[in-house]
């Protein structure tokens, strides 16, 4: 039987090591400050610390649920764009094939955006 | 360079009904507030709907057509993403049966829900779209697409009922495991991924099989794969969501969710554990024993207290699951073979007892409750004579085609020496009858609660009359429908 660790593929090397750089650093950083620092407790040091200004309110207030199908539709057009960006680049070397592909994602996201628009969606009542 | 390799005529044939399926759902979003706004135009939406499902069909008729001449019977598509054969029309005919006749039956229950939406038939359409690639992927991009096209149109049509509390809830908590489960699934993609350095499922086969046994990455991957996949067909102990969900839902959407919705989890099941996972069978049939063991257990005995007769049959769905799991822990082509009967009948026998439950729901009247069923017989006989069919055939007595299933899973397990398995699996029938047979006391036995007849119309007769002439025939003469299931087999 052959040692288990050998077996593992090298492509996952580089994320075990970053995984171990990023597990450790925020650990060295406590740790090292916690020895290094004078130790002086208050109850000021407690508070939440909002830009020097003495915090209003709790962060986790109600708000719109509005918000939420704005935060919605950003999210399906800002993924669109992010698929635009690479045929944009390619544009010459994708040809015809690229702009009938292109056509059919967007012909589908516009469906969408119409439904959505018909439906006031976009509409801030 | 020359791009047009990358869609050529071989491709679009392997995807026609899918590209059909989205097409017509497009349409269907656009057309509810374009050419037909009026609420009472909503008919054509479901004429659209059938035309769909008649275009989807007659692309899958050429698919089966041209597969019965080739030899191996097999195209792929797209480099190897997409592989059309038998077994992947085979199931989207299942997926398209479902979809139409959950299409007409929904019609007057949301017109008495006063939910009634054009949406609601694109929907039913996206999610059969996904269904299609879940059966048809042979890579994971594809078969994880399909899995969230699906699931997604799900999370919107179990909280349809947007008044309704419990439909809301159930939507919430569906949409809450099922992206949680959606995790794991993708985990474990990803680290099938990393083996193979390929995301086809041939090449993962390959990397797996070059493997040693007990590799922890691979049990790693086969692990999350599979918590994500036994979420979806509800088996024991990821099947919490499912009462609620089922309960919750619109009486058509449990039937779709019941039926299809865990056919094309099988399908990606199966394509999984009897493709790329298979060199890894001795790892995971204990495992999978258990597992179907424990849902069978869990969901039989949870039933038994039901009072509710859609968390009722959500139980007896969990248990159901845990039979078609057993065919796969039988693992040899009589076990495919009983999964795939089984999904086929499961369909039509299921589909049809919601379909009763879907007629109980009138105005005023949620009619889910078993107190709703009570003395139904003498109310609306040929309901509760259908329903008489639907329960013997679900609970798997002859010559109903719910025994057939169950027939071929235990012979599988008996072929393959799983004898205790196959002796636990049938004593479980003995308890399945015991709760179906409440439903049936009360509809027999017991005096009417309540006057008003249940609800008829068109889509509803005709849903109940081709479900349950097909659970007849299916157990009275098989032959020809057993014969479609073994062509459609893949080993």
């Amino acid at each position: 039987m052959r040692v288990i660790v050998n077996d593992m593929p090298n492509g996952y090397i580089p994320i075990f090591i970053f995984l171990a750089l990023a597990i450790s650093f925020p650990v060295v950083a406590i740790v090292a400050a916690k020895l290094i620092r004078p130790s002086a407790p208050s109850l000021t040091k407690l508070e939440a610390y909002e830009c020097g200004i003495k915090a209003a309110s709790d962060s986790r207030g109600r708000y719109t649920v509005r918000f939420y199908i704005v935060a919605i539709l950003f999210v399906i057009f800002d993924v669109e764009t992010i698929f635009l960006f690479p045929w944009a680049v390619r544009y010459r070397a994708l040809g015809w094939f690229g702009v009938s592909e292109i056509a059919v994602f967007l012909g589908i996201l516009i469906v969408g955006y119409i439904w959505a628009y018909k439906k006031g969606a976009l509409e801030w009542v | 360079m020359n791009f047009s390799q990358y869609y050529t005529a071989n491709d679009h044939f392997t995807i026609i009904p899918a590209v059909m399926l989205a097409l017509f759902g497009c349409a269907i979003l656009l057309f509810d507030f374009w050419i037909f706004p009026d609420p009472r135009q909503r008919k054509w939406l479901l004429i659209f709907v059938v035309l769909a499902e008649i275009f989807t069909g007659v692309g899958l008729y050429r698919q089966q057509a041209w597969l019965a001449g080739q030899s191996p019977s097999m195209l792929q598509g797209f480099g190897g993403a997409v592989t059309l054969d038998g077994f992947s029309v085979f199931f989207n005919w299942i997926f398209l049966v479902a979809a139409l006749i959950v299409a007409v039956m929904s019609y007057q229950y949301l017109e008495i829900s006063n939910e009634h939406h054009g949406e609601y038939y694109g929907l039913i359409l996206f999610a059969q779209c996904g269904m299609y690639f879940l059966a048809t992927g042979t890579d994971l991009v594809v078969l994880f697409i399909g899995l969230e096209l699906m699931a997604l149109s799900f999370y919107v049509m179990v909280g349809f009922l947007r008044a309704d509390k419990r439909s809301n809830e159930a939507a919430l908590k569906y949409l809450l495991l099922g992206a949680f489960s959606t995790g794991f699934l993708a985990y474990g993609f990803s680290v099938l991924y990393g083996l193979a350095g390929s995301t086809k499922l041939q090449d993962i086969g390959d990397a797996i099989a070059a493997r040693p046994a007990w590799d922890p990455v691979v049990f790693l991957a086969l692990a999350t794969t599979s918590v994500g996949l036994l979420f979806k067909i509800a088996a024991a102990p990821f099947h919490m969501w499912a009462p609620d969900a089922y309960e919750g839902a619109p009486t058509p959407v449990t039937a779709y969710l019941s039926v299809a919705s865990k056919a094309a989890s099988f399908a990606f099941l199966l394509r999984l554990f009897n493709g790329p996972l298979q060199s890894l069978s001795a790892e995971w049939e204990p495992i999978l024993a258990f597992i179907a063991i424990l849902t069978l257990t869990i969901g039989n005995l949870a039933a038994i207290n039901q009072t509710n007769i859609k968390r009722l049959l959500a139980y007896s769905s969990v248990s159901h699951a845990g039979y078609m799991l057993l065919g796969l822990v039988a693992n040899n082509a009589m076990g495919t073979n009983g999964i795939l009967v089984y999904l086929m009948v499961y369909t039509f026998m299921n589909l049809g007892a919601f379909a009763v439950i879907t007629a109980m729901r009138r105005q005023g009247i949620i009619g889910d409750e078993l107190e709703d069923m009570a003395g139904l017989m003498h109310k609306n006989p040929g309901y509760a004579m259908l329903m008489l069919v639907f329960l013997l055939s679900l609970a798997g007595i002859p010559p109903t085609a719910g025994f057939l299933g169950k027939y071929y899973i235990f012979l599988a397990l008996i072929q393959s020496g799983h004898y205790g398995l196959a002796v636990v699996a049938t004593l479980y029938v003995a308890v399945a009858i015991y709760y179906y047979f409440k439903i049936v006391r009360s509809m027999f036995i017991r005096e009417e609660t309540e006057r008003a007849p249940a609800a008829s119309s068109l889509g509803l007769r005709l849903a109940l009359g081709v479900t349950g002439l097909l659970t007849l025939v299916i157990g009275i003469y098989p032959e020809p429908f057993l014969e479609l299931a073994k062509t459609s087999l893949v080993r």
